[in-house]
């Protein structure tokens, strides 16, 4: 097999609010095509570790790079790492879409509104060209019949569906998943889930938080446990789900399963 | 106990309890109402004769407009400084947010009244207006007595004044809006000047638009407090009418008409604001049914 580039690379990341050191020192590669999930209690730092690959937190020390882009620093002169203007920060984000647990549309844009949003301020797309794809991505997530709806009007579910599609208008590289079907009824679940086995068969990169060890186990090219901000086991989804090597591994799994 | 009965459950009749509470209270109000309507009809004191000369002489309407654009121009300037104040108070540095939260702190703590009559007397503290480098050279100044007229004192001490109130409404509609909004528009790659145009400002009106809307109906009303610093608005247009004859409340009954037409119609204006950017917010549109007034009468649900 060729060897492949990472497009996703963390090095020594850490991170702390106040006087909690939440990130401890993550190193963690992800391939193009893999779909890696991220497991572990709350508090684990899970969530904390996704949102420093969007820039979305400020790691504190440590590099995240997707593809070529060392994300929301820029290395000078003087050997140093200097936060990039929000202007740069954002056209690295344009790569990196994110799918939130609360969904996070925009209430008072209809689905199409929310979709084509982002393209037409951010890539300048033509409205007719935005709406073609927009109508498109909505299909795939079987939204396009809600295409005019508010999303108040919309289920869980549906709302979730639309966000990801919202994601995929940018034409992203990466996306990032952070507890996608926790807030969601468990009648809800499937759905969203079936989105998410769906773009990952078409070769999408996906990084995953999540507590669906169904999903992790079935569509996971790799399963990462997090504890106390570090990565206590990785590897496939048989090695640390079938057959984890550490106690704390074992012992979350034992409460979740 | 309950009886027991032969009847099927599917056949019983269902008698609401009677709203005697409802009824006397409705009784008093008609009662009320007729008190109100005899004594406009039958006092003579009332002299709608002369409301009815008065109404359009061109005095009023002259003074009429001046309220008008008074209220415009100070409402204009009292929200482009209040988002700058509300942003200012949000602010991470302690010293912007702390230099609007001193702003708002005099400007709400001390009577529009007073701030009308200091601006307009401004000249005794200051006398001449100049900038400059403060402690160093002066790159152009003005006679303050030149720059104060009625109508600035008037528009700087009411929109001033409102200011500080709007910065308060807009900073409680700022952060009302969800914070995944923003990171949703910054997972998004949305720039933070469009992300709070086209994002988190039409959320943010929803909550400030009714208080808002508020603020403008009683900026139309103390716009009257410039009487005192003879600036003929509305008010201070009656009062020089009546002065000379005498038809006091008739002349008044004119002014109050007049502010209520206008305030009557800034409501019918507001509604339709807020059904606008209520879009969205509903889980569905909720189709008011036409009513027989019997019905509205005791039950208006």
């Amino acid at each position: 097999m060729a060897h492949l580039e990472p497009l996703v690379r963390l090095r020594h990341v850490e991170k702390s609010f106040g006087d909690t050191t939440v990130l401890k020192g993550i190193d963690l590669d992800v391939l193009p095509g893999e779909v890696l999930c991220l497991i572990g209690a709350s508090g684990s730092g899970k969530s904390t570790l996704l949102r420093c690959i969007n820039h979305l937190e400020r790691p504190d020390r440590g590099r995240v790079y997707v593809g070529d882009h060392l994300i929301g620093y820029e290395e000078r002169a003087d050997g140093r790492l200097h936060e990039l203007s929000r202007r740069r920060i954002n056209e690295q984000r344009t790569e990196i879409g994110m799918v939130f647990q609360h969904f996070n549309l925009f209430p008072h844009m209809t689905v199409l509104e929310n979709v084509i949003e982002a393209p037409m301020r951010v890539r300048r797309v033509s409205r007719g060209v935005a709406t073609a794809t927009a109508h498109d991505l909505l299909s795939r997530v079987g939204m396009n019949h809600k295409a005019d709806a508010y999303p108040k009007q919309l289920s869980g579910g549906q709302q979730q569906r639309v966000a990801i599609a919202r994601g995929l208008a940018m034409r992203p590289r990466l996306m990032l998943f952070d507890e996608p079907t926790s807030a969601l009824d468990p009648e809800l679940v499937g759905e969203v889930l079936d989105v998410m086995r769906g773009l990952a068969e078409s070769g999408m990169t996906m990084i995953v938080v999540t507590h669906e060890m169904g999903f992790a186990r079935e569509v996971a090219s790799k399963v990462a446990f997090m504890a106390d901000g570090r990565i206590v086991e990785y590897g496939t989804p048989a090695e640390v789900l079938g057959n984890p090597q550490q106690d704390r591994t074992r012992s979350f799994l034992s409460k979740v399963l | 106990m309950t009886a027991v009965t032969s009847r099927p459950a599917e056949a019983d009749i269902i008698v609401p309890r009677p709203r005697r509470g409802r009824w006397v209270g409705i009784a008093v109000v008609i009662l009320i109402a007729a008190g109100v309507v005899s004594s406009f009809v039958t006092n003579p004191n009332y002299q709608w004769g002369v409301v009815g000369e008065y109404l359009f002489d061109p005095r009023i309407l002259s003074g009429l407009g001046n309220t008008l654009l008074l209220t415009a121009i100070g409402m204009v300037l009292a929200l482009v400084l209040g988002l700058v104040l509300a942003v200012m108070r949000l602010s991470a540095s302690g010293l912007l947010s702390g230099a609007a939260g001193f702003y708002v702190w005099f400007f709400r703590g001390t009577p529009v009244l007073v701030q009308l009559i200091l601006w307009y007397n401004l000249a005794i503290l200051i006398p001449e207006f100049s900038i400059g480098i403060p402690f160093g050279p002066t790159l152009w100044s003005v006679d303050t007595n030149a720059v104060i007229t009625p109508w600035t004192a008037a528009i700087l001490g009411l929109s001033l004044n409102e200011a500080a109130y709007l910065a308060e409404i807009i900073r409680s509609g700022i952060t009302s809006v969800d914070r995944g909004q923003s990171e949703a528009a910054d997972a998004l790659a949305i720039s933070r000047g469009t992300a709070f145009r086209r994002i988190i400002l039409p959320q943010a009106l929803r909550v400030i638009v009714p208080p808002t809307a508020n603020e403008t109906i009683g900026l139309l009303k103390y716009s009257s407090v410039v009487s005192v610093i003879a600036l003929p608005e509305l008010l201070y247009s009656g009062q020089l009418i009546y002065a000379r004859t005498y038809e006091t409340i008739p002349v008044l009954i004119v002014v109050c008409i007049w502010y209520l037409v206008v305030v009557t119609i800034l409501t019918v204006l507001e509604h339709a604001l807020e059904r606008r950017l209520g879009v969205g917010f509903q889980a569905s549109a909720s189709a008011t049914r036409p009513r027989r007034w019997s019905r509205w009468l005791i039950s208006n649900r």
